[in-house]
C-alpha cells in the first residue's frame, strides 16, 4: 500500500516535471568586462516539443543567449532553470555537464574533427558516458555506441558516408553529420545556432525540414536561430526576437506580422 | 601639385633616438666581442697547417673489421640510446604540454608553472644532463636514455603545447556544448586535429636525439661518443676518422628516413 502511495508520488512528481517548461530564464543577464552588457534581463520558457526561432540582428546577442542557457557562457545575473534544476556559477561543473549531456548543439560551422571519420565524428557525440575515452574513433567504441551512431546517420540520410573523412563531405553534408553528432546522445533539446547560415538555399531548407522531421518524430524540443525570416516563419511554433540584448516580442508564428520582423531589425 | 593625402609614404621607417642608441650599443658588443673571441687572421694562418695535419693523420680510416665491429655495436647502442630516450620523452611530453598548454589546462593558470619548468629542461644543455644523470645513476647507456628523454620533453613539450594552443576551438566548443570533460576534448577534437604536427615535432625530436646521443659518450653517457673519446685521447685519429664517418652515416640515414616518414604521414 505504501508502495503505491510512493509510486503514484513519483508519477505525479514525473507529470508535474514532464509538463514544466525546459527553460525558464528570468532576469538573465550577460556581460563581458569592458564589452558591456550583452543580455538585459531575458525572460524566456521554452516548453516541451516546442520549435523556437530565436531572431536579431547582429550583435543582439542571440548566441550568447544560446550559450549562455547551457552554462558555455556563465551569466552575470538573474535566473536560469534548465530541465529544473537551476544553472549559475554555483551549480557546479558536473551539474553543467549533466544538463549539457541532455541537450544537443548544432554549430553554424559544424565543428566537426575534420581529419577524423564521420561516424568517429557522431560518436563524439557520447563524450562524457562512462568510459567515454573510447569514444575517441569508432574503432574503439562499444558495439551499442556504433550501432547508435549508424542510426543517427540513418536520420539524416548519410549511413553510407560513414567511413568517409569528415572535410571530404559538402558543407551540407557536414551540417548533417553535425546533426548527426547531436542526436546520438538522444537529446531532449535541440539547440542550433544559424545552422543554415553557410548553407546554399537549398541545402539550408533541408537542414531545417530535417529538424522539423525529427522534432515530430523523436519528440526533441527545437531552439534555433537564424537570420533567414523564411526559416524562422516556416519551421517554428514561435518567435522570439532580441533586440538590444533584450527581449523585443515573443509570440506564436501565427501573430507574426511583418512590420514585427522589419521593427527587429531596424535602428 | 600632388595632393599631399596620395603622397607615397618613406621608403624606410625613421629610426627613434632610443633605437638609433640601442643599434649603436648592439653593433659596439658585436665588435668588442668578435675582438676578444673570434679567431684573427693571424690565429686561422697558423692553425691550417695543424689542421692539415691532423687529417693527414686520420687518414685512412680504420677499416680493421674487429674495429669496425665494436663501431658497429657502438653504434647500435648509441641507436637505442636515441630511440628509447625520444620514445619515452615524447610519451611523457604529452600530458606535460596538456598541463602547459594556455586555455587547454587542466590546471588554469597554473601552466605558468608547468611552461617554466619545460623552459627548464631544455635551458639546461643536454651534456648537463648528461653529467647529472653520470653522477647519479653511474656511466653508462641508461644515463644517456635519461638524458635524451629530459631533453626530449624540454623540445617537445614545448612544441605539443603550442600545437595544442592553436588547435581549432570550434570542435572543442562542440564536444564542451555537449558535456564532454577536458580529457574527452583532448582526445577527441584535440589531438586529431594536431596530430601532423604532433608527428612532425616528434620526428624532429627523434633527428635530434640522434645527433645529440652521438656525442653523450663524451661525459661517459654511453654510445658512440664514449669510442670516440677514447680515440682523441690515446691519438688513435685513424680510429676518429672511422667514427666521425660512421656518426655522418648514421645521421644523415636518419634524416633521410625521417623526411620521407614526415611526407608519408603528415
Amino acid at each position: 500500500m505504501l508502495d503505491l502511495e510512493g509510486d503514484t508520488r513519483c508519477d505525479a512528481q514525473q507529470a508535474e516535471a514532464d509538463a514544466a517548461p525546459l527553460i525558464v530564464a528570468r532576469g538573465l543577464s550577460k556581460g563581458y568586462g569592458r564589452g558591456g552588457i550583452v543580455l538585459d534581463g531575458i525572460d524566456l520558457d521554452i516548453r516541451r516539443g516546442e520549435r523556437v526561432a530565436l531572431i536579431g540582428a547582429n550583435g543582439s546577442g542571440k548566441s550568447t543567449l544560446l550559450k549562455s542557457l547551457i552554462g558555455l557562457h556563465p551569466i552575470s545575473g538573474g535566473t536560469l532553470t534548465c530541465f529544473g534544476h537551476p544553472v549559475g556559477p554555483e551549480s557546479g561543473r558536473a551539474h553543467r555537464l549533466r544538463m549539457r549531456r541532455q541537450t544537443g548543439f548544432v554549430f553554424q560551422k559544424h565543428c566537426l574533427v575534420r581529419r577524423r571519420s564521420v561516424l568517429s565524428n557522431v560518436i563524439h557525440g557520447l563524450f562524457g558516458e562512462p568510459g567515454s575515452w573510447r569514444a575517441f574513433s569508432h574503432s574503439l567504441a562499444p558495439l551499442e555506441w556504433r550501432d547508435r551512431a549508424m542510426q543517427a546517420l540513418g536520420d539524416v540520410d548519410l549511413a553510407h558516408k560513414a567511413l568517409h573523412r569528415a572535410d571530404a563531405l559538402s558543407g551540407g553534408q557536414q551540417q548533417r553529420v553535425a546533426i548527426a553528432r547531436a542526436l546520438v546522445r538522444r537529446p531532449r533539446l535541440l539547440i542550433a545556432d544559424e545552422p543554415a547560415a553557410s548553407l546554399d538555399p537549398v541545402s539550408g531548407v533541408n537542414v531545417m525540414e530535417l529538424f522539423t522531421k525529427l522534432c515530430r518524430t523523436q519528440g526533441i524540443t527545437l531552439l534555433y536561430t537564424s537570420h533567414d525570416m523564411a526559416h524562422a516563419m516556416d519551421y517554428a511554433d514561435r518567435i522570439v526576437a532580441l533586440k538590444g540584448g533584450r527581449v523585443f516580442f515573443d509570440r506564436p508564428v501565427t501573430k507574426v506580422t511583418p512590420a514585427d520582423l522589419r521593427d527587429t531589425f531596424d535602428g | 601639385m600632388v595632393d599631399q593625402r596620395l603622397q607615397a609614404p618613406d621608403r624606410f621607417r625613421r629610426f627613434s633616438a632610443v633605437n638609433f642608441v640601442l643599434l649603436v650599443a648592439l653593433g659596439a658588443i658585436i665588435l668588442v666581442s668578435m675582438g676578444q673571441v673570434a679567431p684573427s687572421p693571424q690565429q686561422l694562418a697558423q692553425g691550417l697547417p695543424g689542421m692539415a695535419n691532423l687529417i693527414g693523420r686520420m687518414l685512412p680510416p680504420n677499416l680493421e673489421p674487429d674495429f669496425l665491429a665494436r663501431v658497429a655495436l657502438r653504434m647500435i647502442e648509441t641507436f637505442q640510446i636515441a630511440l628509447v630516450g625520444a620514445v619515452l620523452g615524447i610519451v611523457v611530453s604529452l600530458p606535460i604540454a596538456w598541463c602547459a598548454a594556455r586555455g587547454v589546462s587542466p590546471l588554469g593558470r597554473g601552466n605558468i608553472l608547468v611552461k617554466a619548468f619545460i623552459s627548464f629542461l631544455r635551458t639546461v644543455p643536454d651534456l648537463v644532463w648528461a653529467l647529472l644523470f653520470v653522477a647519479s645513476i653511474g656511466l653508462g647507456a641508461v644515463a644517456g636514455t635519461m638524458t635524451i628523454m629530459v631533453d626530449t620533453i624540454g623540445f617537445c613539450g614545448r612544441f605539443f603545447a603550442e600545437a595544442m594552443e592553436d588547435a581549432e576551438k570550434e570542435p572543442q566548443e562542440a564536444l564542451a556544448a555537449i558535456g564532454a570533460n577536458r580529457p574527452s576534448i583532448l582526445i577527441g577534437a584535440i589531438l586529431p586535429d594536431i596530430l601532423p604536427s604532433l608527428i612532425n615535432s616528434s620526428l624532429f625530436a627523434l633527428e635530434k636525439a640522434v645527433r645529440s646521443s652521438v656525442v653523450l659518450g663524451l661525459v661517459g653517457a654511453g654510445g658512440i661518443g664514449q669510442e670516440l673519446k677514447v680515440a682523441f685521447d690515446l691519438f688513435q685519429y685513424r680510429n676518429a676518422s672511422m667514427i666521425i664517418l660512421a656518426i655522418f652515416a648514421i645521421v644523415l640515414l636518419m634524416e633521410i628516413c625521417t623526411d620521407k616518414l614526415r611526407a608519408r604521414l603528415t
